[in-house]
């Protein structure tokens, strides 16, 4: 926790798992590294040989829909992006990140350009745009997710408890 | 207190009398999948906790690229062959075909809760099985302990009545919902089907609609088991699966959305996503370089009769080709018997081997820069088959096999046979 800085790449709405790690690359899945080097390929091709580690990606509503390859959150993370900033997310995708510990920050990102220069406040809320000096809050993750996340992910959740031990709220 | 069918179902599985939308609860899982684009992961978090398979029904699909077309996928397929061996996880190998559709014809009962590592994983929903999409994480958990977590969704209802026209089937029904709905208009929610159309619609038309919830966002598809589901489940050989389950009456939903099926014309999902609904008559005329008939949603028996009902003494275009690819071993083997293979390679078809075909994107059908395909599959998303400068439009077997003889878009109501 604490806060990220980094420069934003935008994306819109609507950005699939198979932009993010296209299935013609299914063989580079048992070399996720190598997958990580096409990371969001199918958005913008330039993307991962030129953002920067702890840059952010910022997408639109509905983020991470279509398939449920694990992979995508987890090149997004190998890649070194700081967290995931959007509108909305897609179900299995927003499961998927918190269980790999890839940050997601749900938050109007109308107001981010490519370029803008963010800072992240994880324990804050605030996402702060340097570039525009303008705030805006992140929705909270729910309890559930916040205990998986403080866990390590899904697999250090399981071995830290024995099994599930989670929150009903 | 009256309750949907995903509350019905959930709670059984948490063991409680009753859940409430919105509440977490940890579930007992009746049947676990993985594929082979999702499976070698699974294993190694497997491997991570130190576990076998605890589940009652734990199933590896090896149908996203089968036979494997390169040697990386080679050694992934024979990782999962090795899992299965040393587990005793079941191994649904290359031949088999599609697992959505292996899982209707022989693991998903009537009120089981279905996890699997594909997002389409909903689609067992259409037997009335609680069943959602996930990662190979959550699905490795839900393996190795027998449970998993779940936020309890709302419930979407869908009430159909009337019955639909000549040449047009539950696709068009599913794209037409989706264009309404909006491609996350469902996010977290389940969708049950339900109205006075729904007890007509056969088993292989609600497994279509099912599968494609997920397009709206949603959690799962489901539909009540009835009469008809025990009638699929008797000609599958295991009448002895088959319970009744339905949604209690006066069960409280979010929204309700009502359609008369009568109303819906062939449909079109434009590239690149799913929500870009149009009447394929408004499309008619766009060029189009490859038909490809099959896949989780479309590739049953009874899509492929409708299929050949078109083709039958036709031919493909001369720029068009036309690939045809049975969702199951056993489609594949009534397909043969009923003739329907010699009709698609009369007609220019290139017959595959069964499971997910060209959809994937690796092989059997990869497009071209600038190419159109129609598909009967359910995501047109960019890239999706193996090239993001090619585009793909979403349709009905029937609507996918009259583009096929025409060479370009057309609504198939004019191709038809004569009744």
């Amino acid at each position: 926790m604490g806060v990220l800085r980094g420069t934003a790449w935008t994306f819109g709405d609507d950005v699939s798992t198979d932009h993010i790690a296209p299935g013609r690359l299914l063989h580079l899945r048992s070399d996720l590294s190598e997958l990580a080097k096409h990371v969001m390929e199918d958005a913008d091709p330039s993307f991962a040989a030129a953002m920067s580690r702890g840059d952010f990606i910022v997408g639109g509503r509905n983020f991470g829909l279509g398939s449920s390859r694990e992979h995508a959150p987890r090149i997004i993370k190998i890649a070194g992006v700081g967290a995931v900033l959007a509108q909305s997310f897609a179900r299995i995708f927003f499961r998927n990140a918190i269980n790999v510990g890839l940050p997601l920050l749900q938050c109007d990102t109308s107001g981010i350009d490519q370029g803008d220069e963010l800072e992240v406040d994880l324990e804050s809320g605030d996402v702060r745009n340097v570039t525009k000096d303008s705030v805006v809050r992140f929705v909270p993750l729910p309890p559930v997710m916040v205990k998986i996340l403080a866990d390590g992910g899904l697999v250090g959740h399981i071995k830290k408890h024995g099994g599930f031990d989670l929150p009903e709220g | 207190m009256p309750v949907t069918l995903a509350e019905k179902i959930i709670a059984a599985h948490a063991r409680v009398d009753a859940v409430v939308p919105g509440q977490i609860v940890v579930a007992d899982v009746d049947v676990a999948i993985a594929q082979d684009g999702t499976g070698p992961l699974a294993i190694q978090q497997i491997r991570e906790l130190g576990g076998g398979v605890a589940a009652p029904v734990v199933v590896f699909f090896i149908d996203h690229t089968a036979p494997a077309p390169r040697s990386e996928l080679a050694n992934a397929q024979a990782t999962i062959r090795a899992f299965c061996r040393e587990s005793g996880a079941t191994l649904s190998d290359i031949e088999m075909g599609v697992c959505h559709q292996r899982v209707a014809e022989s693991y998903a009962k009537p009120g089981d809760l279905i996890i699997g590592a594909d997002s389409h994983t909903c689609t067992a929903g259409g037997l009335g099985a609680f069943a959602t999409g996930m990662g190979s994480t959550d699905v490795a958990v839900g393996m190795t302990s027998g449970k998993t977590w779940l936020r309890v969704p709302e419930t979407f209802r869908v009430e159909v009545t009337g019955a639909f026209a000549p040449g047009v089937s539950a696709k068009d029904l599913m794209l037409t919902l989706i264009g309404l709905l909006g491609a996350d208009g469902a996010t977290y929610k389940a969708l049950e089907f339900g109205g006075s159309a729904v007890a007509a619609l056969l088993v292989h038309e609600r497994l279509t609609l099912a599968n494609m919830a997920v397009e709206a966002g949603a959690k799962a598809g489901l539909f009540a088991s009835d009469e008809v589901t025990k009638g699929f489940l008797r000609e599958m050989g295991r009448e002895s699966d088959w319970r009744p389950l339905a949604a209690d009456a006066g069960a409280a939903y979010e929204r309700t959305i009502a359609f008369d099926t009568g109303a819906i014309v062939p449909m079109v999902a434009a590239p690149h996503t799913v929500d870009n609904i149009f009447a394929a008559a408004d499309k008619a005329g766009t060029r189009v370089d490859q038909v490809s008939i099959g896949t989780c949603t479309n590739g049953r028996l009874e899509d492929l009769r409708a299929a050949a009902a078109i083709l039958e003494g036709r031919r493909r275009a001369p720029h068009t080709r036309l690939i045809v690819t049975p969702a199951s071993q056993a489609i594949a083997r009534a397909a043969a018997r009923e003739g329907l293979l010699e009709v698609f390679i009369d007609a220019g078809a290139t017959v595959t081997n069964p499971g997910c075909g060209s959809c994937f994107g690796v092989h059997q059908g990869i497009l071209a820069d600038g190419e159109v395909c129609v598909s009967t599959a359910n995501r047109n998303f960019k890239g999706r088959m193996g090239n993001p400068a090619a585009f793909i439009y979403l349709a009905s077997p029937a609507t996918a096999a009259a583009s096929a003889v025409a060479g370009e878009i057309v609504d198939p109501r004019q191709l038809l046979p004569a009744p």
